[in-house]
């Protein structure tokens, strides 16, 4: 492997790339859990769903923020890293991330606005419809991005003349086979993703000993998307894998450490595949399963590694051990919700402190399982970076080495610098908590509903019924 | 091929363009004054007046390049790689500039370093947008539909002129939108220095109007031809009159009308500079009909403008309207 712009240029873009999409993940979900919030409240009228609100859309901006500047970042290195990739697949991509950018980026940026500074501007519901508008910015920018990387590593739709991919008919090329299903799982990746960071900083506050009716909200909240939507993401994971079965077996098979084809695939639950020799050392592995799980019997027959030629076949170890920890903590997901859930139904998630202890940590997980997974799926994808269309070393620029080598270090001084000092601020504000931060900053709303609400906590979604718990309480 | 698709692309890339430097200029502008004040309530003051537009403001820039990859990808795949470093550092800078937003309120009270950030980003932003300006202007070496220059052609002494002169005249357009949008000290000191930006600008204009169709013979060809001129001596003209009309208006104690002439500036030169290179959009080789997409691709988003392009304009000024008013030195948005 010689160091050159190629190589180069793809360190520099899984780095940007594996930096943004922690944030979007995050504001995906973050967003639908504070248009959540703010249509409890306006039903509610509980003003815990309000502080929850406050404090969440706090957090909001400054992730929001670092996913913009760094999603900037990718859609120009389109062009200034892999030029020749914006000239094949410009035709059909270019109108998707366009169409992108003029339903969903106005959307999301113009409405942030009203949503972070809007509290004493408009009235209450049109800032609860700002910040719906803003969630469905955020799922709708996915479905473009999404369907752009299915198209990527399914190509439909479409036919290559000279090298370059015209479009033929655009319904196929938005909803190509591998779109629905890689989309709804990203979704669910987001909305599960954030269901925990909810849950470790309830968590957190619980343990320390702010037991305020916020922090207990969070938590229950938290449980009740997690143990609904970690099983079902287990289930569309499952459906998606079989989208890969069917159109990319390369990519399937270097997911499996799959090498001989003549047999059933076992599932191979640890083992270091050796590329060279073209077999797993050190295998632990369930006989026939793999063919059960992703063809629906223990008999099927199906690609190996080996039915390819070696210029056509993934990397085997990325994809392999990527898979594995996605699938690791997916599991650990529907276990540990579950657990909180039977605590709750039982009356005691607030007093079981070592499921606190353990839930207070688990905010990385669903980041962890979002990289993963990514890099299962993108690595997999080669040595094409767009199926059938165009390889990866194809699509680059017309650059020298030592322009991305300078470019690459200072992408990684910045993102360092940058991305760490966020997450220490977006830690700092978690630290205060809710009740802390909205106390400093009593809420004035346009409408009187406050006024009614402190007096008398209507009804209650979230809540056990002591009318005293709503009191509010000042971290300190 | 249809042959006013690329020219109905290379309005919309061009629209993208001017209502970028327009918007994300003034944001870009109040950053680069940033450091004419060191009270924390003037900057809380200048940072509030954009806060929360800055983001809708950028979105323009994206769309702008999305718009070329959509449109013209060949032209996108030539002129990135040509401003590789440049792009790079507007990038980077523009991060620096964007999380400024928002750390600077969480990090208080120690936020002089998300202070520098947000100058700082702002200035080397604006610099590499005028770098890439120059640079484009200039021409790009292209052989075989492929970027085929050095990895540093972009740096002469014509680009780094352009460079100052987008920063000031970023500058102006912030100082004029804080002479609308605030008021008190800082709205005193945005009146005095706007004076002095406008006539660096004016100066900075000046010379690139008369560097460049000496420098190169299809500009000059384009202005000065006599049927040409016929028609286009309105624009140099009409940039003095609204230069005139913004010192008058300042010294006028005007509020609204400084910013708005500014912005006819913006506009007159921008359309100063496309009448020099149209049809060309990869000078000086690559015409608009050279680089366009598939017909059918031009189409399909084309279909999609049509109807979003006015929703967004319609949402923006929504927003714009609800955050209507000024912007006083003790109440912030935060």
């Amino acid at each position: 492997m010689t160091i050159d712009a190629f190589l180069l240029s793809r360190i520099q873009f899984a780095f940007t790339i594996s930096f943004h999409i922690v944030f979007p993940a995050f504001t995906i979900g973050l967003s639908a859990y504070i248009a959540t919030l703010l249509g409890l409240w306006l039903k509610t009228e509980n003003p815990k769903y309000h502080v929850l609100a406050r404090f969440w859309t706090k957090i909001f901006a400054v992730s929001f923020a670092m996913g913009v500047v760094s999603g900037i970042v990718l859609s120009y290195q389109f062009g200034t890293n892999w030029s020749r990739f914006s000239v094949a697949v410009g035709n059909v991509l270019g109108p998707l991330i366009g169409y992108e950018v003029l339903t969903a980026f106005f959307l999301e940026a113009s409405f942030l606005g009203v949503m972070l500074f809007g509290w004493k501007r408009v009235p209450a519901w049109l800032h609860f419809l700002s910040a719906v508008i803003v969630a469905g910015g955020t799922a709708l920018s996915g479905f473009w991005i999404l369907s752009a990387n299915s198209w990527m590593q399914f190509p439909a739709g479409h036919e290559v003349r000279d090298g370059i991919a015209y479009p033929l008919d655009w319904m196929q090329i938005i909803f190509n086979p591998t779109f629905p299903l890689r989309y709804m799982h990203m979704m669910t990746a987001a909305y599960l993703t954030t269901a925990f960071v909810v849950l470790a900083t309830g968590a957190r506050h619980l343990l320390a000993g702010h037991r305020t009716e916020s922090a207990r909200t969070m938590v229950r909240m938290a449980i009740l998307m997690i143990a609904i939507t970690a099983p079902a993401q287990a289930v569309i994971g499952h459906r998606h894998g079989e989208d890969t079965a069917k159109y990319q077996p390369a990519k399937l098979a270097a997911i499996e450490a799959h090498w001989d084809s003549s047999k059933p695939a076992p599932l191979v639950l640890f083992a270091w595949p050796d590329e060279e020799k073209g077999v797993n050392r050190f295998e632990i592995a369930i006989p026939g399963l793999a063919s059960l799980v992703t063809h629906g019997s223990m008999d099927a027959l199906f690609p190996s590694l080996n039915d390819f030629a070696v210029a056509d076949r993934p990397p085997v170890k990325i994809p392999f051990f990527g898979f594995r920890i996605m699938v690791g903590i997916g599991f650990f997901m529907i276990a540990f919700g579950w657990l909180g859930a039977y605590l709750w139904w039982k009356g005691r998630v607030f007093e079981e402190r070592r499921w606190l202890f353990v839930a207070q940590y688990t905010w990385p997980l669903g980041f962890m399982a979002i990289l993963a997974g990514w890099f299962v799926t993108e690595v997999g994808r080669q040595p094409w970076i767009a199926t059938g269309v165009l390889r990866s070393k194809d699509a680059i620029s017309p650059i020298t080495t030592a322009q991305v080598a300078i470019s690459l270090a200072l992408f990684v001084c910045v993102y360092c610098v940058v991305f760490s000092a966020g997450i220490l601020l977006i830690n700092r504000l978690i630290d205060k908590g809710p009740d802390a931060i909205t106390t400093q900053d009593p809420p004035e709303q346009p409408s009187q509903r406050p006024l009614k609400a402190a007096q008398a906590p209507a009804s209650d979604l979230f809540g056990d019924g002591h009318p005293g718990d709503d009191k509010i309480q000042p971290a300190t | 091929m249809e042959w006013y698709l690329p020219v109905i692309w290379a309005g919309l890339i061009g629209t993208a363009v001017i209502l970028y430097v327009v918007l994300d200029g003034f944001d870009l502008g109040i950053a680069i004054l940033f450091p004419t004040t060191k009270d924390e309530g003037e900057r809380d003051q200048m940072m509030n007046s954009v806060a929360p537009f800055w983001d809708g403001n950028e979105t323009w820039l994206v769309l702008g390049g999305g718009g070329l990859w959509v449109a013209f990808p060949t032209a996108y795949a030539i002129i990135m790689p040509a401003f590789y470093l440049p792009v790079t550092l507007m990038l980077l800078a523009l991060i620096f500039r964007g999380v400024a937003f928002e750390f600077r309120w969480v990090a208080k009270p120690r936020h002089a370093v998300w202070d520098l950030a947000f100058w700082l980003g702002s200035t080397l932003a604006a610099f590499s947008q005028g770098l890439i300006l120059g640079g484009l202007i200039q021409g790009i070496t292209v052989v075989d539909r492929q970027f085929a220059g050095g990895p540093f052609d972009w740096l002469t002494p014509f680009t780094l002129m352009c460079g100052l002169g987008v920063v000031l005249g970023y500058a102006l357009l912030g100082a004029t939108w804080l002479v609308y949008k605030t008021e008190g000290p800082v709205a005193e000191r945005a009146r005095t220095q706007a004076k002095s930006l406008l006539l660096g600008l004016m100066f900075f204009a000046a010379v690139v109007s008369l560097w460049t169709p000496f420098e190169h013979e299809r500009i000059a060809a384009r202005w000065f031809t006599l049927r040409n001129l016929a028609f286009l001596w309105p624009f140099p003209l009409l940039t003095a009159f609204c230069g005139f009309m913004v010192w008058k208006r300042l010294h006028g104690r005007h509020e609204f009308t400084p910013f708005a002439f500014t912005i006819a500036i913006f506009v007159l030169c921008f359309l100063g500079l496309a009448i020099s290179n149209f049809p060309y959009l990869v000078p000086p080789s690559l015409t608009i009909w050279d680089v366009a997409a598939a017909p059918s691709s031009q189409i399909f988003v084309a279909l999609g403008v049509i109807f979003l392009l006015p929703m967004i304009l319609f949402y923006t000024a929504f927003v714009y309207w609800t955050f209507r008013g000024k912007v006083k030195a003790d109440s912030g948005y935060h």
